[in-house]
Order: structure tokens, then sequence, then C-alpha cells
């Protein structure tokens, strides 16, 4: 185990490449960005791996330590986050009702409110949105907590008890924020389609509760179900998979722990808006 | 310890022996030392010298640059998953305890027990009372780690490495920052490791352990050796030692109790 993570985060000599003196030529700056870039995607793509395999693996070994762990994971990245939720259900809701609403009417169209919703909050804002506040909220917690536990050497002392860090420190991560943010996208969105309704009411569109409904009803399929379920945990798991990343490859240093967290975030967005295209383009395929 | 008489428990053999943050920079090399079941070795090293990283290579936590290791008489590189009857014979004692510290010192020193036999809290816990009550740490047992003082801490850590019942025990730097009274617990207990503890039903360990001073360490049963410039060089008993007038060795003899 040792050894392959130990290789994985080899990759982050990069650190002399992003310590080492600018180029005298924008190509060169160019090609060491690039560089740079591919080895951080391949770095992540091997740490994945390795954490896909560990939760395939060692999903019954010491269970009685790590389902505790994955238990406080969800409540720390899901529960914990719920009030935030609820009024960001609101807003959202209001903010989308809010404005297609004027323009809406100015077609005539505002009977099609519904359609709107499910569109902009059940297949975009939703999910990117969750996605977006556990990473900021969990996401960097999780880098500072692992660049920690790196700097001090509690890594090395789970090593040294015979004790996966992989098993017992990333996996419970991963899952509870897969769990957490699929949990949070599902009250986010029925949160904000009750209040899309609430926000209409209230600026007198013409629209009964049941027209209302029965427009979202129609214009959710299948796939929608599919994709979101699957969109919402591959954010989560990538999410987990970037934070806990630099978290752990941070070279051992307390002092760039806080870079690292920025880093870590930037980077997060980065997967999340491209796991969003992905999705996009599955949408338009299907 | 005439129980077992003459088991290699650590065989080095030309060995090299890299760092945790650059593991192809050499620290020690051209090892040559055997470790019999039962010994007490005391490493003595200045801050800088390779001590730790030394004592990681030994725990098999780090591969050796080159050379053969050999952990009771099997060739070694590092202890992975498919080697962790091997690892767990190892405990290793850190030089700050390094503690978890979202965990109690209950639950720290409960974890590789509860890990390895996938208790629940509660039953890990019970098992873990007695060593706790046995190091003095039964008043800290709810206690987290940051609120706790080095002395503990160590003990905590020594408490944690020997919940497993190890046959070797690896100690970096255990008496730096303690106070007399614990060094001298620390002392003692470990004399009594070596011997046979009730613990681990009179079962000798093989002890390791690494100082930056020699002095406190003054014993006729225990053996030292010296890291010095990349070098390691086995000094054997303490009289040998008085009597070899090395002058490396005398510094680290003389060198006043800094701590």
């Amino acid at each position: 185990m040792r050894k392959n993570l130990a290789s994985v985060f080899q990759l982050l000599g990069e650190q002399s490449l992003r310590t080492a003196t600018l180029p005298k030529a924008y190509t060169d700056l160019l090609g060491r960005r690039i560089f740079l870039f591919l080895l951080t995607v391949q770095g992540l793509g091997a740490f994945a791996l390795i954490t896909a395999g560990v939760i395939l693996k060692k999903s019954r070994v010491a269970r009685n330590v790590i389902w505790p762990r994955i238990r406080q994971e969800i409540v720390r990245a899901g529960v914990g986050l719920m009030p935030m939720f609820l009024f960001l259900a609101l807003a959202l809701g209001f903010l989308v009702v809010g404005q297609t609403v004027s323009w809406l009417t100015r077609f005539g169209a505002n009977q099609y409110i519904g359609t709107v919703m499910v569109i902009v909050v059940v297949r975009e804002l939703g999910p990117l949105l969750a996605a977006m506040l556990v990473l900021t909220r969990v996401g960097t917690a999780n880098v500072i907590e692992l660049g920690t536990a790196r700097a001090t050497g509690e890594v090395e002392a789970l090593e040294a008890l015979g004790i996966d860090p992989v098993h017992y420190l990333i996996m419970p991560r991963v899952v509870g924020m897969a769990v957490g943010v699929f949990a949070l996208t599902i009250y986010l969105i029925i949160g904000a389609l009750v209040s899309g309704y609430l926000w209409a009411f209230l600026q007198d569109v013409p629209l009964t509760p049941g027209d209302y409904f029965k427009q979202l009803a129609e214009s959710l399929g299948w796939l929608d179900f599919a994709l979101l379920a699957l969109k919402t945990i591959a954010f989560g798991f990538f999410i987990a998979i970037v934070t806990c990343y630099h978290g752990l490859a941070q070279p051992l240093r307390l002092t760039e722990v806080s870079q690292v967290a920025v880093r870590a975030v930037t980077q997060g967005i980065i997967v999340c808006v491209l796991i969003d295209a992905l999705f996009i383009l599955l949408y338009l395929v299907a | 310890m005439s129980e077992a008489p003459n088991i290699k428990v650590l065989e080095m053999r030309d060995v090299a022996s890299g760092t945790m943050h650059d593991p192809e920079k050499v620290v020690v090399e051209g090892v040559n030392w055997t470790v019999t079941a039962g010994e007490f070795w005391v490493i003595a090293g200045e801050q800088r010298s390779g001590k730790t990283d030394f004592l990681m290579t030994m725990a098999g936590l780090m591969a050796p640059v080159k050379g053969s290791y050999r952990f009771f008489g099997n060739e070694v590189r590092m202890f992975d998953e498919t080697r962790l009857a091997e690892r767990l014979r190892v405990g290793f004692v850190f030089e700050g305890g390094q503690l978890f510290h979202h965990l109690t010192l209950g639950q720290n020193v409960a974890l590789p027990l509860q890990y390895h036999r996938n208790l629940t809290d509660g039953a890990a816990e019970r098992e873990a009372e007695p060593l706790l009550e046995l190091m003095e740490l039964s008043p800290l047992t709810g206690a987290l780690p940051a609120g706790v003082s080095r002395n503990w801490l160590k003990r905590a850590g020594l408490a944690r490495a020997l919940m497993l019942k190890p046959d070797v025990l690896l100690l970096d730097n255990p008496l730096r920052g303690l106070d007399t009274r614990h060094a001298r617990w620390w002392l003692d207990f470990l004399d009594g490791l070596c011997r046979g503890h009730e613990w681990l039903n009179g079962r000798p360990v093989t002890v390791v352990a690494t100082a930056d001073n020699l002095r406190p360490w003054r014993s006729e049963h225990r053996r030292f050796a010296l890291l010095q410039d990349k070098g390691f060089r086995s000094l054997g008993l303490w009289n040998e030692m008085e009597s070899a007038a090395d002058p490396a060795a005398r510094e680290l003899l003389g060198a006043p109790h800094s701590d």
C-alpha cells in the first residue's frame, strides 16, 4: 500500500516545478503548466483507482471501526448541512421563478414554469450547487484535517499499526461525501420545487398546484432520475478524492496546508464542472 | 531471555536507509548488524543523524535503498498488506506518541486491536483497560490528545504499540522531553519488557531504542550502537564501550543531560 501511495504522491515531485524560477519564454511557461496539469490528472486518477479498489475489496474488513466512521462522515457531509440547504432551497426557488416569470409572461408562456424548474433546478443548478457547497464546507475541512494528520505523522502511525490509511482515513470520507451530495441534492431539489410554486403563487401566476406538479411530472423522465443519481454520486466521490488527495499528498509541512486547501478547492470546482459537462453530453445524446 | 536463545530477530547486511521525505536520499549506509531475540539495543546519534529513518526502515515502513534485511529470517523490503502478520510482530513507538487527534487516549490505545479483531467500541475498550491500568493511564482514558502533556502522550503511544503484544519493540527517542520521574519509569518498564512482562505472558521482547544521550541508558545488559556520518557502528556493552575510548561515543556519554 505504502509503495502505491508513495508512487502516486511522488508525482507531486511537481513541487519542484512549482517552486522553480519562472522560465524566460512564454511557451516554456505554457509547457510547464500543461505538464503540471497532466501530472495532477495522473495523480488524481491513480488515487481514485486505489480508493475505488479499497472500497470494493475491504467493504467487509473491520466493519465495527469503519462503519461508525462512515456514519460520522455522512452526518458531517449531509445531515449537518441541512439547515443551510433549506435556506438555499427557498432562495433557489425564488431566484429561478423570480427571473423566469416576468420573461415567460411577456410571451404568455408562464404555464411552462414547471418545465423550466425541471431543466434548471433538477438537471443543472441543484446538483452543481449542492456539490459546490459540500466542497467548500466539508472539502476544505478534509484537506486541512488530512494535511495536519500527515504533517504530524499520523499516517505513518496508522501504517505502523497495520491499518491501511486509505481504508481508515479516505474511504469513510469518500462514501460519506458521495451519499451526502446525493441526499442533499434531492432535498435541495424538492425544497426548490416547492418554494418555486410558493413564489409563483405570491406573484399571482395563474397556475394551480395540480397543474404545476403535473408539468413537473411530465417533464421528468426516467433518465432524469438515473442521471441525477449518477451525477451527484460522481460529484461527491470526486470532490472527496480531490480534497483527500491534496490533504495526504501535502509534503509534510504545516505551512503549506492553507495553500494546498486553496488548490484543492479550485481543482474540485474544475472537476465538478468537467463532470457536469460530461453529463450534459449524455442528456443531449439520450 | 533464556527462552529464545540465538534466534536472529533482525539481520542487516550492507543496508542503506533512505528518508521518509525523499526515499532516494541515503542517510545511513553500510549497516551490518544482527539483533538476537531478547536483546536490548540503544542506538545513539545526534539530531538529524537519521535515527528515525533508520528505525522506520527496520520497522518495514520504508524499503531499504540497498542491501539485505532479514526479519526473523525472512527477507523484507516493506511490510505490505500481504505481510500483515509480520508487520504486527513489530511495535513502533513514535517520538511524540503520534496519537490520532480525533480519538481519546483510550480509543487510541484500543484502536489496533479493534481494527484487527473487528471489535465493537465497548469490547475494545474493555480489552484495553488492563493495559491502561498497567501504564497508569486510566485517569486519562477519556481525554483527547490535545489536552494531555507530552509525558502521557508518549506513554499512550507505548501502550498503543503494546496493544497487539509485539515480539519486537522499536522506540524513537523515548526519553526525549520526559520529566525525570517519567524517564525513570520508562527505563524500568522497558527493562521489564525485555526480561518478560506479565502483559505479554512473560514472553521477552526484543527492544531497540534510539537516543541522543546515552548516559541515562547506562546498564550492563544493554547494547549500544552509534549512528554518525552516515555510518553505523556497533559499540557493544557499556563496559566495552567505556574502554574503547571512542571519541564520538565519549561525546554522547559525556554530554550533559539536555532534556
